[in-house]
């Protein structure tokens, strides 16, 4: 038997594999790669960076809810200064593709943090985050709001040449037009879904269970509607998609390739199973051996919808 | 870390609604240390969908044990389980307690459930150091002494030893321990931690927490358990990385 093919491309960017570590659930990489090896996987998405360190959200910031969990943890990370300095080193001691991630409060600021990594040779991509349900300024304001994603889009554009992904918010009526803009303004692939706003309260007390009241809903609860939105960008605008939500197997993975997605990502899995994403990797080669694939890239967009 | 398929070996029910669970794990029994944790799954089914933190209880030879008592679906699931049965164990985590201060008497603080990690803790000391142990809960019947020595107790109800709290019973003792070189060691609930941890910084003792709070992966990467430092104040402390053991004067509850 010949060997399978299991790489994709986004756009110029070629990936050994589909299966990417998503955002915010893989830190920067050390932790997970006692489990995973990163070299062995498709992509790394960093967590969310900002210009400065942000210190996130106070206690309570997770609560587990019926097959997901919801999340506000408020983008704490470190700052581009320190991901440079401390954490670019221990990155490049794998070979496997970069992208950032990058969220910010103004339009300047994105600006600013693409410009300052675009000089570093390990990123690969971007993926700018306009969509985190879980801060006051920038978030949501930019995600719900198709003008400023375009002008996102346009003006980080103008400031790099690495692939520019954004990632885009489900909390919204048609996530195809923001997939629209994305592609006009010169953007190269869209990553979809983010998680979606939820909240959860206490029967005794009254109040919210985490502190910032709204959280991120992700988890095996929010995949059918992670594959209606890729679905719908799939079938209205030509540009790469990487699908992200409730992903916990192989299966899941070979579903959201079908609907449209060219690659994706592994979020809240990594908490419970962090060997998980090798797995799937290995999983993914039985499948194509099991029903004749050569290249799993036949897949993409390969729905039959009468 | 280890994630680890380990078999439960000894399921017993210590007292109503106390569970003790012994499991062959030598990978992690040899190189886990007091305070450390465990992160468990309890079904490989997505419902409860998080692992659930435990603290190591004791440690023998190749086997380790813990201590719960079922709090809800998760528990429930998990006391259910027959000996033979296996468990999904990721550990060792976090940091544990720093046994090897210079004292000569362990005083050991433990609120409700806040006992399960210190039988390790005494098998550890108990060669080397006095150990003097207080314990409470809201009544009698929720009294673990399992594997502690020299113990005190303290009920809220007064059902059983002293009554009020635990904190209360240990002040209540100050006369005793004035003129011993201690180091006091405590879990229990954040109230109960709170107030010991304002006792041992208004008086100057020796003081070591492990803390807790919601967590979703138990080694880092989802950030979602933080405590304010009382150093740092752009950051915060992760239970699950940099805890859950703390020097009182290290956090702020």
């Amino acid at each position: 038997m010949n060997k399978i093919d299991l790489s994709v491309n986004i756009g110029s960017l070629k990936l050994r594999n589909p299966v990417i570590l998503a955002s915010g659930t893989v830190g920067y990489g050390d932790e997970i790669s006692e489990f995973t090896d990163l070299n062995t996987i498709g992509g790394i998405v960093t967590k969310s960076l900002s210009l400065k360190p942000r210190k996130g959200n106070p206690p309570q910031r997770i609560v587990e809810t019926h097959a997901g969990m919801l999340n506000a943890i408020g983008l704490a990370n470190v700052g581009v200064e320190e991901f440079v300095k401390s954490k670019i080193p221990f990155l490049n001691t794998f070979d496997v593709p970069l992208i950032c991630n990058i969220a910010a409060s103004t339009i300047e600021e994105y600006v600013e943090c693409t410009k300052i990594l675009t000089a570093e040779n390990i990123i690969d991509a971007f993926e700018i985050n306009v969509s985190c349900p879980n801060v006051k300024e920038g978030g949501l304001e930019f995600g719900n709001d198709v003008k400023a994603v375009g002008r996102i889009t346009e003006k980080v554009r103008a400031v790099t040449d690495k692939l520019l992904i954004l990632k885009l918010s489900p909390n919204v009526s048609y996530i195809s037009h923001f997939a629209e803009v994305v592609k006009k303004e010169g953007g190269d692939a869209v990553s979809a879904i983010n998680s979606l706003v939820g909240t959860a309260f206490d029967i005794y007390d009254f109040k919210p269970k985490i502190s910032n009241i709204n959280g991120g809903l992700s988890g095996p609860a929010i995949k059918p509607i992670a594959l209606a939105k890729v679905l719908e960008i799939s079938r209205k605008v030509d540009i790469p998609i990487i699908g992200i939500g409730g992903i916990m197997n192989w299966k899941d993975v070979i579903e959201f390739m079908i609907v449209g997605a060219s690659a994706i990502q592994i979020g809240t899995l990594n908490f419970i199973d962090p060997a998980a994403p090798g797995k799937i990797v290995k999983e993914l080669e039985d499948y194509c051996i099991q029903v004749g694939i050569k290249n799993l890239s036949e897949i993409i967009a390969s729905y039959l919808i009468e | 870390m280890f994630i680890i398929n380990s078999p439960l070996v000894e399921k017993s029910e210590l007292q109503s609604n106390i569970f003790l669970f012994k499991i062959h794990c030598p990978e992690i029994a040899l190189i886990i240390k007091p305070g450390q944790f465990l992160n468990i799954r309890v079904t490989q089914a997505f419902f409860p969908l998080l692992r659930r933190p435990f603290s190591v209880s004791d440690v023998e030879g190749e086997y380790i044990y813990i201590l719960f008592s079922i709090f809800g679906e998760g528990t429930q699931i998990l006391a259910d389980k027959k000996n033979g049965e296996t468990i999904d164990i990721l550990g060792p985590l976090g940091k544990g307690f720093n046994l090897d201060d210079d004292y000569y008497t362990a005083v050991i603080v433990a609120g409700g459930l806040g006992a399960a990690p210190f039988p390790f803790v005494t098998r550890k000391l108990q060669k080397n150091k006095e150990i003097i142990s207080f314990v409470g809960s809201r009544t009698s019947n929720e009294i673990i002494t399992y594997g502690m020595e020299n113990v005190y107790t303290a009920s809220d109800d007064g059902s059983i030893g002293f009554k009020g709290n635990v904190v209360e019973l240990l002040k209540s003792k100050n006369v005793e321990l004035i003129n011993k070189k201690i180091k006091i060691f405590g879990c229990g609930p954040t109230p109960m931690l709170k107030a010991l941890a304002e006792y041992c910084i208004n008086n100057d003792l020796n003081c070591e927490i492990s803390t807790e709070c919601v967590m979703a992966c138990g080694f880092g990467i989802c950030q979602g358990c933080p405590i304010e430092s009382a150093q740092l104040k752009d950051r915060f402390k992760l239970v699950c990385k940099d805890g859950p053991v703390f020097n009182v004067k290290n956090i702020l509850l």
